[in-house]
């Protein structure tokens, strides 16, 4: 067997629901202050997903009082308490660097349209 | 030296560890080795353990060499290697993964990677000159020393030249899981050369925590 493979075995997170780039999300960080752990949550669109195996990373942005703040979360991270799909995001890239140099309305991802069942 | 085994380097990947942070880590495929002979102070003049490692074809070793193997009872192996172990051994005992541990501290050699005839930038870590604003100066190795006086160059002068495919050591790495079944050792941090190179792991010399 490929021993990369089996190396991350461990280090994989099951549970992690499906989500793309141009989705916003609610990250749930476990934060450890004072010897007291508690959860943080972090709202935004995933502007960027990369890597595989236990190597995954996304990076969520947004605006916090006018400025642009992102933060990049290893998938599969222990830290990470759970993850809220918000709201399905309509795309044409893998990347949405652009959105660092639009403003306001702007930098608003089109939300994905229904397929009907 | 209490322990040594030969490995392969198969990569580098990342682990999280109890604490949830991340780890990066080589994963090496250790063992299994052959004990193919063992050296005493009476015999060859000095007490010394030969393990192989990596089976191989018949028809890529010397007739010499699968003598010495068939001697020990032990297949044609790739890699053989002496280490001066304490212990009793005999031709046809195998070193595995399991000799090490969890939380072992062990230092890897192994033959870093060529970089063929590189400059002193790179070779040495000198800096460079400027790149533009008519700077002429760039990346040569500048002066080699005085003129008449001592008119010759110092020897070690840290000039151009060969570069890597070297032995190397890289000291005092942290063992942060042992799979003895799947023979798999993960370091934490990177080891000499490229994946597929050989590794030989021994105990650590200097632990530093």
């Amino acid at each position: 067997m490929d021993l990369i493979k089996l190396a991350e075995q461990g280090s994989i997170k099951e549970g992690i629901p499906e989500f793309a780039v141009g989705d916003t999300l609610k990250v749930h960080v476990k934060v450890v202050e004072n010897k007291k752990e508690r959860i943080q949550i972090f709202e935004g669109t995933v502007i960027k997903r990369q890597n595989g195996g236990s190597k995954e990373n996304f990076t969520v942005r947004k605006l916090s009082s006018g400025i642009g703040v992102e933060r990049t979360f290893p998938l599969n991270s222990p830290r990470i308490d759970k993850i809220e799909v918000i709201r399905r995001g309509k795309v044409r890239r893998a990347k949405l660097y652009y959105l660092r140099d639009k403003v306001g309305k702007a930098t608003k991802v089109k939300e994905k349209a229904r397929t009907q069942k | 030296m209490k322990k040594a085994i030969i490995a392969k380097k198969v990569g580098m990947t990342q682990v999280f560890d109890s604490e949830g942070e991340m780890v990066p880590v080589t994963v090496l495929e250790a063992g299994p080795c052959k004990v193919v002979q063992v050296k005493s102070l009476a015999t060859d003049g000095y007490d010394a353990v030969q393990v192989a490692f990596a089976p191989q074809k018949e028809s890529r070793l010397t007739k010499p060499l699968l003598g010495h193997f068939a001697k020990a009872g032990v297949e044609p192996m790739r890699k053989l290697k002496e280490f001066k172990l304490e212990g009793e051994f005999k031709p046809g005992d195998e070193l595995t993964a399991a000799l090490f541990e969890e939380g072992d501290r062990v230092d890897a050699h192994g033959k870093s990677k060529g970089k063929g005839f590189s400059g002193s930038v790179k070779r040495h870590n000198q800096h460079r000159g400027p790149m533009a604003h008519g700077s002429k100066f760039h990346r040569a190795p500048g002066s080699h020393g005085g003129s008449s006086d001592p008119s010759r160059v110092m020897k070690g002068k840290k000039l151009p030249g060969h570069m890597g495919s070297e032995n190397c050591t890289v000291a005092n790495l942290k063992v942060v899981r042992v799979d003895a079944e799947n023979n798999m050792i993960l370091l934490k941090g990177c080891v000499p050369g490229s994946n597929g190179s050989i590794i030989t792991l021994t105990d650590a010399k200097k632990v530093v925590k």
